[in-house]
């Protein structure tokens, strides 16, 4: 059974002061359900949200957005309570199963709204070891950064070059916190973090939202006369103890990625895939992960960002949408990353879209300290 | 297309107030390790983890991440659900539907909670909307006292008809070797001498908070013929949500519990619940909201269920027990509940549940969990493959 996505909808990412988190998903519901003609609430027979309590500062954060999506006294709701490219992954689940034919996912979060990220990603370390150091995901991209430097003999002006590039591709894309482009000197003058990395080597804080319509087949070919199929799913857990891992070996990249291009039958993604849109929250993540989902051999994914392949014109494009570090909140940024793939696989022919014809795209999702889970999906433009 | 799936084995920790000898990655490797003995399989025949708590409980961030390392998930696939009071009914529905998605084969639910690491009344109180209604919050109790109050009001139950449903689960609970609360109660006048928390609703009508956790082990056909244990067959489920109530006041409603059932039995062809199914587990954090749920699910007449349990109807050698373990107010880990609850229909469905065997043959099962905004999540399952 094939499994497709009819549509989908996004919020821009900008700081929203006025609206609360369930108000932003209200938003992305009644877009999604507009573009396919589905009625609130009776149009789909599940839906999975995916937001955290932690950042909506709130138990059950799924009340107020189940609510938003018609989950009162209708389908049934269930929020994945980690990166939203794992909500996807589940609400393919949902309706492989044969449980629902037509899903609704949605994603949601007000970073902007936390005052000090900080003590959350403190709190998600083991209480014996790693949090009374004061480790936050920061801190531990920082030691990864670290490691893949000394292993490759890398430096910060490469990790600078990603933001460079990644923050050119931004410059079309409407959604993103911030469209502006920023030079190589700008980057390495940014205020240090923990070094390498410098407050532009990190993903801009935003508030935002998002949501698409899974379906099976026959539901999907109704609903739209351009689905995209979902080909393959992948994820995999890292140790969460950073000592108990070689920092710069994305391992769990590795398995999450072979299982996606198996299930996918796809042997080398290299020429197989015609684009990637990969979830970079820090800048040395795109290299890291590059490699991890071997589009080149290990050490090489600098060398394959300067020689200009990985541009939107450049034979095998990466984040043509801008990845995240222009701006995308967390939680939606995995199931951003979803609809990026799935949006310019739609527009397949669109004048300046930058790729020819794409045919199947990869989506990634990361989430945790130093990337601990990977989510790897993979998409087939189905018309 | 769609596979079946089954429960190959469970495991369940003790349950205690407070587990300080060990930490949340430990007492959650407790439970794999019986579910694992008990399916006679080991961690390497795990193809993917679902895991879940009420994540401001512990106040812990991204839980799975620290208990990837203790429950054997680093370098597999894994998802995290959380749907508070019921997080352990959706754990056990999504590994139903990964395993019947025909993704992975086998697959692990794991739930818990270490109540005492963090502060469950602060964490809950955040439930209620922070611009209307959490000036005004007082965790579950006001909720259930509230509920209580109601119940007699509608039935003209009288006051001692909660307690009438402790003395039944605490008995259940003396069988039951995981229990938290084993109370040696004789009589309904020895319970009614428990204090008041809020009138109607005593300490003894609500449940405790524990420490524990439990885990089922889920697979497919094809595997589980080849496991150690009888399959125990997952039939259907359903969740459905009633939204908002923090926020709209208003009537007191169990019109989502009413839709589930109908919707699931319907579906499934049971015209007479009572008759039909053989035992219930059912997520009832307080003696009150059990009498009434059991007429939300359809297992009595409205406003009739107290007399029911007054003719002992619900008693564990009658045709109906519900609840032989011993239920939510005598063990209640909040994120591993309801999967207990599972896990506990899946024992009896087997014949293995020991001092606590249902003395009816049972085959078919249901189990289920509530929370939220009051919502609620069911499964049927059944000792064979139809």
């Amino acid at each position: 059974m094939k499994v497709g996505i009819v549509a989908a909808a996004q919020s821009p990412f900008r700081e929203y002061p006025e609206w609360r988190p369930q108000e932003l998903t209200y938003l992305v519901v009644e877009e999604v359900l507009k573009k396919t003609g589905l009625p609130f609430r009776e149009g789909y027979d599940d839906i999975i949200t995916c937001s955290s309590d932690h950042w909506d500062g709130k138990t059950l954060s799924d009340i107020e957005h189940g609510e938003m999506a018609g989950a009162h006294l209708g389908p049934g709701e269930e929020k994945v309570g980690m990166d939203g490219a794992n909500a996807v992954l589940l609400g393919y689940i949902k309706v492989l199963s044969g449980h629902a034919d037509v899903v609704l996912v949605t994603a949601a979060c007000k970073e902007r709204d936390v005052l000090d990220p900080c003590v959350i990603e403190n709190f998600g370390f083991d209480v014996t070891y790693q949090q009374l150091i004061g480790l936050d995901f920061t801190q531990a991209a920082a030691l990864q950064a670290m490691s893949f430097m000394h292993k490759y003999g890398l430096k910060r002006e490469d990790f600078a070059e990603v933001v460079v590039q990644m923050r050119r591709n931004g410059q079309a894309n409407p959604h993103l916190f911030s469209q502006q482009e920023v030079s190589l000197n700008e980057v390495l003058g940014s205020e240090m973090l923990a070094y390498p990395i410098s407050s532009l080597d990190k993903k801009a804080p935003c508030d935002g939202a998002c949501a698409m319509i899974l379906a099976k087949e026959e539901r999907a070919k109704e609903l739209t006369e351009q689905p995209v199929w979902i080909k393959g799913i992948g994820s995999c857990y890292d140790a969460h103890n950073l000592g108990d891992r070689d920092l710069a070996d994305p391992e769990a990249l590795f398995r999450a990625a072979k299982d996606a291009y198996r299930m996918a039958a796809i042997k080398d993604p290299k020429k197989e895939i015609d684009f990637f849109e990969i979830s970079e929250h820090y800048s040395y993540q795109l290299l890291l992960w590059m490699e991890g989902l071997g589009l080149c051999e290990r050490g090489e994914s600098a060398k394959l960002l300067h020689s200009g392949k990985i541009g939107k014109e450049g034979g095998m494009p990466v984040n043509p949408s801008g990845g995240l570090l222009g701006g995308v909140p967390r939680y939606v940024a995995g199931a951003n990353r979803v609809i990026e793939a799935f949006g310019r696989l739609q527009e397949k022919a669109k004048e300046g879209a930058g790729i020819k014809e794409p045919r199947v795209a990869l989506a990634h999702g990361a989430y945790g300290p130093a990337g601990q889970h990977h989510c790897v999906i993979i998409l087939e433009r189905g018309f | 297309m769609a596979r079946r799936a089954a429960v190959v084995g469970v495991g369940q920790t003790y349950h205690r107030a407070r587990r300080p000898d060990v930490n949340i990655g430990e007492i959650c490797t407790e439970a794999v390790r019986f579910a694992l003995e008990d399916a006679g399989i080991s961690i390497k025949d795990i193809d993917a983890f679902i895991t879940g708590n009420m994540e401001l409980f512990e106040g812990r961030y991204a839980q799975d991440m620290w208990q990837a390392d203790y429950i054997g998930a680093v370098g597999k696939p894994g998802i995290r659900v959380t749907t508070g009071g019921t997080t352990g009914g959706t754990l056990a529905c999504v590994a139903f539907e990964t395993v019947a998605s025909g993704i992975f084969d086998v697959v692990i639910a794991v739930g818990f909670e270490k109540q005492f690491e963090g502060d469950t009344r602060a964490g809950l109180k955040t439930v209620a909307d922070p611009l209307w209604t959490r000036w005004q919050t007082t965790g579950a109790i006001g909720y259930f006292a509230r509920q209580a109050r109601y119940y007699m009001k509608q039935t003209g139950a009288p006051e001692e008809a909660g307690s009438r449903v402790r003395l039944r689960l605490a008995k259940h609970a003396l069988r039951n070797p995981h229990a938290h609360l084993r109370l040696q109660l004789q009589s309904v006048e020895e319970v009614m001498k428990s204090p008041y928390l809020i009138p109607p609703l005593r300490q003894l009508d609500m449940c405790p908070t524990s420490e524990g956790a439990c885990a089922i082990i889920v697979a497919s056909e094809e595997k589980a013929s080849r496991m150690a244990r009888k399959p125990v067959w997952a039939k259907d489920w359903i969740t459905v949500h009633k939204e908002g109530v923090y926020t709209r006041g208003g009537q007191h409603s169990v019109a989502d519990l009413e839709m589930a059932a109908a919707k699931l039995f319907g579906r499934n062809g049971i015209k007479k619940p009572m008759a039909e199914i053989c035992v219930a587990e059912i997520y009832a954090p307080s003696t009150w909201a059990e009498l009434e749920w059991l007429e939300a699910y359809g297992f009595s007449k409205k406003g009739q269920a107290w007399e029911l349990e007054e003719k002992g109807q619900f008693d564990f050698d009658r045709e109906f027990p519900v609840n032989p373990s011993g239920g939510v107010v005598s063990t209640n880990p909040i994120g591993a509940t309801a999967l207990i609850r599972v896990a506990e229909v899946a024992l009896q469905l087997r014949g293995d549940a020991g001092e606590r065997q249902i003395v009816r043959k049972p085959t078919l099962g249901f189990s289920t969990a509530w929370g939220g905004s009051g919502w609620t999540v069911a499964h049927l399952l059944s000792a064979t493959k139809d």
